[in-house]
Order: C-alpha cells, then sequence, then structure tokens
C-alpha cells in the first residue's frame, strides 16, 4: 500500500538465466520483495512476492501465459495486472524487460492499480 | 483494501476498458450518451442491488441501460450469509464472493466501491456521491441494506465518539475481519482464558458466538428474550436449543438486559440488570439490524420502519426510483433474510427493463432453513397454536437436540418448527406453501414413516416450491433449465445459481435434476478431462499422447491444448501422466511440476518445508536414529515428529537448507510430499510378535523397497500386517495386505481412513508374498492407468467395481496383466532418489528462497 508515488527506476537485477524457463523466483529490490516469471515464451513478468492472502511464496507459484497461482491455498493472479483471478486482494504488478545484456531490468514503479 | 476504489485512481481505467473517463459533475449529462441506451444507477452493492442488476442484465438490460453502481463497502458482492464461516474459519473470505470484479468489467458496469451516496436530488435526477462525484440517472436503484443496531447502553463508546476498542457489530466482512483479528490477538489478559460476551441470542449472535468459540474463546450469549431466537422459535423449540448450544460450551443467559459496557480505554466486562458483572475483553452486539434508511429520508422519499415499496417495488410516489433488500418495507413487512429479496429482485427487473409489466411482488412467506450455531433450525408459519380449534404436534426429543412442532388449522399446514433434524423440510415447506392437504396419521408429517421418500418427495414437489432458498430458485427453474439443455447437475447450478449459497440445498438440486433429466444427467464434460485444460478424458488423452509421440508436458499443450493455450492447473496431473506413461523417455520440464516436486519436500503454512526420509516399513536403526538426530541438532529443526505413516518427520526447514539437510542425513526420499507411492506401514509379524502368522514387517520393506517413489494420480499408503488384528491399519489403506493362518495372504484395495472412511475391498487371496507383490504392483499399474487425475483407490475402486479389477488383476480377463506388470516394472527402474539432486541442482536457484527474508538474493549492486 503505498500512497506516495515511487520514481521510475529501472533496477538491474542481473542475467535473466537466474530464472528458469516457466518458473519465478524472488528478489529483494528497494527492501521490497519481487517475484519475477520467466513465461514458456521468454518474456518477463514482475509481481510483488508475498501472496496477500496468508503471505505464501508467489515465486514458487505454478505459471502459464496469464497467471500465477500461489502454492499455498491455489488463489490465482493475473501475471499482466496482479489482479487475482480467484478473488484474493491483488499483488502488484511491476514493469520488466531484458535489455541487451540480457539482464534483467525491473521498473520499480507501479502499473497495476493495487493500493 | 481492494483496487477497485475508484476515488484516487484513475490508473484504474486499464481495468475497466468499458468504462467512461472519470466523470466531471453535470458534464456527462450535457455530453450525454446517444439516446438510445438510459442511464441505470443502483445504490448499495450487496447481496440485493447486485441481484437486481443480475436479474436485469438477464432480461436485456445491457442494451437498455449503462449501468452505475455505488457501494459503501470497498469490495465487490460477497454473501453475506457466508460470513457466519468466515467467522468460524471454515471459509475463506477470498472465496465468497457472488460477483468478482471481472463480473462488473464484463458486463460494462461501472463500479464505484467505497464510495457512498450522500443525497438524491429526486427532481433533476442526480445522486450525490461521498467522493464528489455527482451522477445522473434515469433510473434510480436503492438497495442500502440493514446496519447492525446498537441498543442503548452505557460504555459503548470512547469519549472521543468512537466504538469502545472490543466491542464489535457483525454485520459486513470487515466486521467479520476485526472480529477474527482480534480474536487472534493472544496478549490482552494473558493471565486468564479470554472471553467474549455475545449481545443477542437470535441467529447472528449464536453464529457469532460459535464462530468465536473455534477461535479457542470462551463464549456468554445475553439475550434479552425469554429463550433463544424467539423470532423463530417458542419457548419449547428455544428450551432445546438452549441445551444444544450449551452443550456446545456456550453459556446462555436469557431474560438478561445489558446495561453498560465495562472498561474506560478498552472493553473488560459487561454490566447485566440485575446479575452479576460477567469480565471479558470482546463484546459483540447483535441485537438486532435497523434498515439503512437516512439517505432517503434524507433526500425526501417516503420512509416509514422502512423505505415504502408498491407491489411493483417503485418507491411511493416516484416514477423513476425502485428500492430492494432489506432496506425495504412493502406491505409493512420488512424482512431480514435473502430469500424475500431474491423475489423482489426478479419482480424489479421486469418493471425496470419492461420485460413483463404485469408481474407484481405480494409478499414473501417465510420459510427458512438455517444452520445455526452448526443446529439446524427450519421454521414457518406460526410458532404454536392461536386457536383453540388448531391442532399441535408436538415431538421433543431434548436429549438428541429434537424438536417438532407443527400447527394445523382447517387441515392446512399454517406452521412448522423443526430442530436438530430437517429431513421433512422439503416437504413441510411445500405443504405450507401450497396448503396441500394432510396425512391423516399426523405424526407422518414429522417422520419418515409412509410419507413421501425422498424420490417420490421431488416428483411431488409443486412447480414453484422453492428448492434453493440462499437464491430463491424453485424446483420449476432447475427443471426448466435441465428442458433447456443443461443435463449435468454443475451445469444446471451454475444456470440458476441453486446450491450457491450456503450449500444446504445440494442434495435436493441433484435430486432434482437427476429427476428432470429422467436418468438423462450427464456428467459434465469437463468432469471427464483428465486436466481442465486439455478436452480429453484420460483414455482418449494417453492415445493421443501416444499417436503423437509426445513427451513433454508443453509438448502436450502444443498439440492438445485448445488454441495451444497453457494452463496452470493443468500442468501437475499431465506431469504425472506422462511419467507414469513414458518412465526414461519423459522430458521432466521443472515449471511442470509443483513446488513440492521441484524440491522434493513438502511446503508448510510459512513457506518453510519438511524433510521426512524413507523409513522402510518403519523399521530404522540406531545409526539412522542418530544420524537423524545429529541432523536435527545441527540445522536447529524446530519440529522433530513421528507421522501417522510411521517415519520421522522434520518439519520447518528452509528451502535453501534442504541440499544440505539431505547431504547430512544421506537417506533416500521418503516422498512424503508427491502424489505418489509414500509408505508401507507395518506391524511387528511374526519373529517377535505371538500371535504373528506371517513376516509383515519383512514383507513391507520388500514392497516400499520395489515401488518407492513411484507417480501415480493420487497417494498410495500400503500396508501390511501380520495376522487379522489388524495392527497396522491395513483394512483402510490403498492396498493393505493382512497374514493369514496357514501362510496365507489376503491383499486389500481401496481402503482410507483419512477425509473418507472405507474398508477395503478383498482382492485375492495367495500363498505366498512374492505373489502379493505382483498383484499390489500390478493392481497399482491399472489404478495409475486408469484412475482419475487425483482420484484415490476409495473413489477409484468403487467406481470401477471390484469385480472388474478382479477379473482384470487376477483372472487376466482383458489379458493385460503381462503389459501392465511390464509397464510397472519400467516405472520401478527408472526410479531415482530425488535427493541425490542436492549436489547438482537441476534449475538455476532451485533452492533459492522465496521467502520475504533477507537472505534472499538482493539486487547486485553494479
Ligand atoms: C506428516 C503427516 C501428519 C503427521 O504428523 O503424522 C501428514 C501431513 C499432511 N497430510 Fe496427511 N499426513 C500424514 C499421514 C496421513 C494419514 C495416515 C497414514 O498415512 O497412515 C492419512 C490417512 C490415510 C489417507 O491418506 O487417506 C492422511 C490423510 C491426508 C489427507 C486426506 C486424503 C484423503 O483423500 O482422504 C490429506 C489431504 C490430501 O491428500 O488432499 C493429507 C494431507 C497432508 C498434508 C500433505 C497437507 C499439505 O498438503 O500440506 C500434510 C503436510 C503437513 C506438513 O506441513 O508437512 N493427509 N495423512 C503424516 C505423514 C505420513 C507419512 O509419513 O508420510
Ligand atoms: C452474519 C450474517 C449471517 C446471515 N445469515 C443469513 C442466513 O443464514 N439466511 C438468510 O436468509 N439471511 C442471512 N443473513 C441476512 C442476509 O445477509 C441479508 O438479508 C442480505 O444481505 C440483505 O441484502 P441487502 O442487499 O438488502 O443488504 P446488504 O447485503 O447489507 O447490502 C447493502 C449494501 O449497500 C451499501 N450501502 C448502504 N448505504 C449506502 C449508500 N448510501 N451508498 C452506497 N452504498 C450503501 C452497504 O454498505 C451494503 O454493502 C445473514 C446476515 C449476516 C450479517
Ligand atoms: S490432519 Fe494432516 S492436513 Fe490436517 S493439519 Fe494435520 S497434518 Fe495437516
Ligand atoms: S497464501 Fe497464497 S493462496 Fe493462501
Amino acid at each position: 500500500m503505498s500512497a506516495h508515488p515511487k520514481r521510475e527506476l529501472p533496477h538491474n537485477l542481473g542475467s535473466v538465466d537466474q530464472v528458469p524457463v516457466g518458473e519465478g523466483r524472488a528478489f529483494g529490490v528497494e527492501g521490497e520483495q519481487v517475484a519475477v516469471f520467466r513465461l514458456r515464451d521468454g518474456s518477463l513478468r514482475a509481481l510483488s512476492a508475498v501472496c496477500p492472502h496468508k503471505g505464501g511464496p508467489i515465486a514458487d507459484g505454478t505459471i502459464d501465459q496469464q497467471v500465477v497461482m500461489c502454492p499455498l491455498h491455489q488463489n490465482a493472479f493475473e501475471l499482466d495486472t496482479g489482479c487475482s483471478t480467484t478473488g484474493a486482494e491483488p499483488l502488484q504488478a511491476y514493469n520488466v524487460e531484458i535489455d541487451a545484456e540480457r539482464n534483467i531490468i525491473l521498473q520499480m514503479t507501479e502499473r497495476s492499480v493495487g493500493n | 483494501m481492494t483496487s477497485i476504489l475508484d476515488r484516487d485512481q484513475p490508473k484504474s481505467q486499464h481495468r475497466h476498458p468499458g468504462r467512461q473517463g472519470r466523470p466531471q459533475p453535470k458534464q456527462q449529462a450535457r455530453q450525454g450518451k446517444p439516446a438510445a441506451r438510459r442511464r441505470l444507477v443502483v445504490i448499495g452493492n450487496g447481496m440485493a442491488g447486485a441481484r437486481a442488476v443480475e436479474e436485469i442484465l438477464a432480461r436485456g438490460g445491457a442494451e437498455q441501460f449503462t449501468i452505475t453502481m455505488f457501494g459503501d463497502e470497498p469490495y465487490g458482492n460477497y454473501n453475506r450469509i457466508m460470513l457466519s464461516h468466515v467467522l468460524a474459519g471454515e471459509e475463506n473470505d477470498a472465496d465468497i464472493f457472488l460477483n468478482s470484479l471481472h463480473w462488473y468489467q464484463d458486463n460494462n458496469i461501472t463500479l464505484h466501491a467505497g464510495v457512498r451516496v450522500e443525497r438524491i436530488d429526486r427532481f433533476t435526477k442526480y445522486v450525490f456521491a461521498s467522493n464528489g462525484h455527482v451522477v445522473p440517472y434515469d433510473v434510480l436503484i436503492i438497495a442500502t441494506g440493514s446496519q447492525s443496531f446498537m441498543p442503548p447502553m452505557d460504555g459503548l463508546y470512547t469519549p472521543s465518539g468512537s466504538v469502545k476498542p472490543g466491542v464489535f457489530t457483525f454485520r459486513t466482512i470487515d466486521d467479520t475481519r476485526n472480529m477474527v483479528r482480534h480474536a487472534r490477538l493472544e496478549d490482552h489478559l494473558p493471565e486468564r482464558q479470554r472471553r467474549a460476551v455475545v449481545i443477542g441470542g437470535g441467529l447472528l449472535g449464536l453464529e457469532a458466538a460459535r464462530g468465536l468459540q473455534s477461535h479457542g474463546i470462551d463464549v456468554d450469549v445475553v439475550h434479552s428474550g425469554g429463550h433463544l431466537m424467539n423470532a423463530q422459535l417458542g419457548p419449547d423449540g428455544g428450551a432445546i436449543l438452549r441445551r444444544s448450544v450449551e452443550a456446545l460450551g456456550i453459556t446462555v443467559h436469557t431474560g438478561s438486559r445489558t446495561t453498560a459496557v465495562l472498561g474506560t480505554d478498552k472493553v473488560t466486562g459487561v454490566r447485566l440488570r440485575d446479575q452479576p458483572d460477567i469480565g471479558c475483553d470482546m463484546v459483540v452486539v447483535a441485537a438486532g439490524i435497523r434498515p439503512n434508511v437516512d439517505l432517503a429520508v434524507l433526500s425526501g422519499l417516503h420512509v416509514e420502519r422502512a423505505i415504502v415499496v408498491d407491489d411493483q417495488l417503485r418507491v411511493v410516489d416516484e416514477d423513476d426510483i425502485y428500492a430492494v433488500g432489506e432496506c425495504v418495507q412493502h406491505r409493512g413487512e420488512v424482512y431480514g433474510l435473502v430469500a424475500p429479496l431474491w423475489e423482489q429482485a426478479a419482480v424489479l427487473a421486469d418493471h425496470v427493463t419492461g420485460a413483463d409489466t404485469s408481474s407484481a411482488y405480494l409478499g414473501s412467506r417465510i420459510a427458512t432453513k438455517l444452520k445455526v450455531a452448526g443446529v439446524e433450525v427450519a421454521s414457518m408459519g406460526l410458532k404454536g397454536p392461536e386457536r383453540a380449534t388448531d391442532e399441535h404436534i408436538v415431538f421433543s426429543e431434548p436429549s438428541r437436540g429434537v424438536f417438532k412442532s407443527i400447527v394445523i388449522r382447517d387441515n392446512k399446514m399454517v406452521g412448522a418448527t423443526l430442530l436438530g433434524d430437517s429431513r421433512k423440510v422439503a416437504y413441510l415447506t411445500q405443504a405450507f406453501d401450497k396448503g396441500l392437504p394432510l396425512p391423516e396419521e399426523r405424526i407422518s408429517l414429522m417422520f419418515d414413516l409412509g410419507t413421501p421418500g425422498e424420490e417420490q418427495g421431488v416428483a411431488e414437489l409443486d412447480d414453484d416450491a422453492q428448492v434453493c432458498n440462499c437464491n430463491g430458485v424453485s424446483k420449476k427453474s432447475l427443471v426448466d433449465a435441465v428442458k433447456g439443455g443443461c443435463n449435468t447437475v454443475a451445469g444446471a447450478m451454475d444456470a440458476t445459481r441453486a446450491g450457491k449459497g450456503c450449500g444446504s440445498c445440494k442434495l435436493l438440486v441433484k435430486q432434482v435434476v437427476e429427476w428432470a433429466a429422467d436418468g438423462a444427467v450427464e456428467e459434465d464434460p469437463a468432469a471427464s478431462y483428465y486436466v481442465p485444460g486439455i478436452p480429453l478424458d484420460k483414455p482418449s488423452l494417453m492415445a493421443a499422447i501416444r499417436k503423437q509421440g509426445l513427451r513433454s508436458v508443453s509438448q502436450v499443450f502444443a498439440a492438445l491444448a485448445p488454441g495451444s493455450v497453457e494452463d496452470a492447473k493443468s500442468k501437475m496431473g499431465l506431469a504425472s501422466l506422462m511419467k507414469m506413461m513414458l518412465a526414461d523417455r519423459y522430458i521432466d520440464e521443472r515449471d511442470a511440476r509443483f513446488i513440492n516436486d521441484r524440491v522434493h519436500a513438502n511446503i508448510q503454512r510459512d513457506g518453510t518445508f519438511s524433510v521426512v526420509p524413507q523409513m522402510k516399513g518403519g523399521v530404522t536403526s540406531v545409526q539412522q536414529l542418530r544420524r537423524i538426530a545429529d541432523v536435527a541438532e545441527k540445522h536447529n529443526i524446530p519440529l522433530i515428529k513421528l507421522t501417522g505413516g510411521q517415519r520421522i518427520d522434520l518439519l520447518g526447514v528452509p528451502k535453501e537448507d534442504l541440499p544440505q539437510v539431505w547431504a547430512d542425513l544421506d537417506m533416500p526420499s521418503g516422498y512424503a510430499y508427491g502424489k505418489s507411492f509414500r509408505t508401507v506401514k507395518t506391524c511387528v509379524g511374526k519373529d517377535f510378535c505371538r500371535y504373528g502368522t506371517g513376516d509383515s514387517t519383512k514383507l513391507g520393506i520388500e514392497i516400499e523397497s520395489r515401488f518407492q517413489g513411484i507417480e501415480s494420480p493420487a497417494k498410495l499408503k500400503l500396508a501390511v500386517s501380520g495376522c487379522p488384528r489388524n495392527c497396522a491399519e491395513s483394512l483402510v489403506k490403498d492396498v493393505g495386505v493382512v497374514a493369514v493362518e496357514g501362510g496365507r495372504w489376503e491383499i486389500y484395495v481401496g481402503g482410507a481412513a483419512g477425509a473418507h472412511i472405507r474398508k477395503g475391498d478383498l482382492l485375492a487371496t495367495v500363498d505366498d508374498p512374492e505373489q502379493v507383490k505382483v498383484l499390489a504392483g500390478r493392481f497399482m499399474q491399472y489404478y495409475r492407468e486408469n484412475a482419475n487425475w487425483l482420484e484415490r483407490t476409495y473413489a477409484f475402486v468403487p467406481r470401477v467395481g471390484i469385480e472388474h479389477i478382479h477379473a482384470v488383476v487376477v483372472d487376466d480377463a482383458e489379458g493385460i496383466a503381462a503389459d501392465l506388470d511390464a509397464a510397472m516394472q519400467a516405472s520401478v527402474d527408472s526410479y531415482v532418489d530425488p535427493w541425490t539432486e542436492r549436489d547438482d541442482p537441476l534449475t538455476p536457484g532451485q533452492f533459492r528462497t522465496s521467502l520475504p527474508l533477507t537472505v534472499l538474493p538482493q539486487v547486485p549492486v553494479r
């Protein structure tokens, strides 16, 4: 929950190879926990890493092209927006991409509407 | 807070594609939409408001209206009834939503959640909202519901005017969350057991009491009436309910009025009139409800006890304003249960859309079926006789908490109360609603002597008899849904919403659908898919995988899923199936596995894992025990526990420590995390036990050594007992073996003693332990190839039938025994202890923490 707008600051999280295809890994960025997922089409998505339901580790979830399912009670969240498709509170979604050096570049500005 | 707060979030637009820009006051009116669509505004996004909109949409309302809804609560519409279950921890608050945010988006409804409407200008037709929005309407619906009533008593409020900390009401999801949070706080009153006082012994109060109790709190219910639930029950029924409630450990004070809440800055107790104070650190006020009418009063609408509406649900003297739900007074009645709201919403929608201008709401006959604090309560009409000529039939069995009372006038039923046994409710409700002629032998109204049994009951139910009381679904609606092509139970439930409220009518719904389909009930096609994302049942899926030579889960999605779309929910099932089918030839994509199978341990509630090393047959050694002890000490294992599967569990291991723990243990995985072969429990057997007739320990170890770790559609748990005393509980195992006199072995399959209890069926009696291993293996392979995903043997065996299984597995009636044996052998041969991955992680960061811990990889500083 952040009322104050964040600066658009790119963070280089290092090589994309840290995240296996089809899985997620958690990173600590500016004191926040961010789960970065590498989809099977090669693109990345980033969401806040702690499930709003009961604190489950989102990076351990199972994903497809649309959603990540929390491993604890199977709430699902859209990878694009962080919105839950199962009625849970939303996760924060962040912009993330791969740069020319194949590094993960994360923007800490929130792109979802969760507040 | 949810994301749908409109107030300060222009960003939220991309989630509401159909939504207009933030309306400026009045501007929207001028710029106008093409006149074709009128503007419908709904105030109140609760059960009645949302239902009214659903009914309007069902009558083509989307073409007629642009719809805007305001809700004071910052959420979509949820099932308020289920809050009792949320309080009791039986239901998750996320699971009670009736209309998800998607529903609003999909139907192009602009939802202002968390926004109150403060005033209506009924002359210029605008509503004024708390966030400054001014929105014009052509048609307005008021569905503001009720709020908890706060009876006058001293000390309810702090001097600053806020409700005293520790005092709660029970109406909204936020109320419920606050109570749960408070109930879970351990630190107030550490020196004595925590106690809550619930003020009010009606439906809500009793539900609150029961819910709080489940948090380990002692509860007193203080009720000013002479007996509990006096709105629904007479004194005799009330007395029996009291016994049942007290038997649950709840203390009941009837005829007592609370005069004050004690404590200066937080609750320390309550004061009763003429009775000693009760000390407590929590007070829940459940003393009735009051309709939310402030808005209507302020806006000049006709309000008495509630907003007065006519038979069309139109507010008296208004052309374009309707009202529905608990905020409504119709023909002098104000209702406080959901069933009447459904009837109102349907009539309202008929008029708002013009679908049926002759439709009229004439009031509801209240027949309620409730589950209060775990006790079934059904009540309708009169609580007791009123005239000298009224017949009153009463059955009372206090020790079982059963009470039944029926009031009959002129051979018609005019009232009934059933407590603790609601089996006859469907029939009685109908007799009550329809004025059915009653059997002469009155006792048969209460018990199944000669009255319509279940089958007949459904056939005899009247068309408009209400089957689902939560969603107001009649027998006819269900029958129509079936006739309209929904011949699956799930389909008819989705189409009508029957059974989607409190769920107490599901059995009846199923019976009605089965009756209506006249034996032609189909299983939901999706119900036959092996996994939800691939529209094939198991045999077709396996055939397609073989035919196309698919070897990995992603290949299956690409080749067989509609649109080649991956589906997270299907991955684990596919991974297990393909490993079973292909053994060594399976291309193992780690992302298809559930986290447990990626790190070979069971994830726990805090995101740590448990480690259960293999301990074949429950037999261990000094060396093993010493090693386990050393490991537990070295790694500060928080809990060491003997499991129900006869081995030792090391709980609370962080993911990143798993490889080291396994290395230090140097024992194989016990597979306590997978959908796989788990354990073989054994008893001591004939070498030591004076009764033992077979060496159960030895055979158990051999079975576990052979089948360790094989994946299967669901868990496989086995046992071998040395004699029919069955100390290893073989009769309730997926495969259970019992040594019997004469060196013979019985093999049972399909037993269970977990979520279900089932005694296994005898598959065969054999002479030789080797034969046990062959048949057990063959049975398990047959199960692996034919069971549905997550279908345990206790469901599979009765579904397929033990005779058939016997024919295939023992008599080889289908000539596939050799194939089954070979396939199982291939799986056995491809076994690799997964804990060897410790030395060479298969994926980058396989054991990296995902928890909010500081050891997380931080952003590299460059
Ligand atoms: C550790 C253990 C409890 C204990 O401390 O003794 C246990 C723990 C769990 N059981 Fe169990 N069960 C354990 C023995 C049992 C038994 C008894 C037995 O195996 O002899 C049963 C009844 C037999 C049966 O399986 O039917 C049992 C029936 C269940 C069920 C109900 C299955 C069913 O369909 O009836 C579940 C839920 C499920 O599978 O979906 C379950 C699920 C679970 C899970 C895995 C829940 C989960 O998904 O996280 C628990 C893991 C807790 C954790 O944090 O690690 N556990 N569970 C036992 C491990 C035995 C072992 O050594 O492998
Ligand atoms: C714990 C509990 C258990 C229950 N159990 C049962 C049961 O077992 N069976 C049964 O039949 N009934 C039960 N009920 C009663 C049932 O929930 C109600 O009858 C039903 O919810 C009433 O629907 P409604 O839409 O009229 O009011 P509500 O569901 O209360 O909805 C009204 C909504 O309007 C909003 N609102 C009010 N004023 C404004 C405003 N000015 N601007 C914007 N929004 C506003 C409110 O915030 C609220 O969200 C139970 C109720 C509770 C609390
Ligand atoms: S019974 Fe099994 S699933 Fe339930 S809490 Fe105990 S270990 Fe967990
Ligand atoms: S913690 Fe994520 S679903 Fe429960």
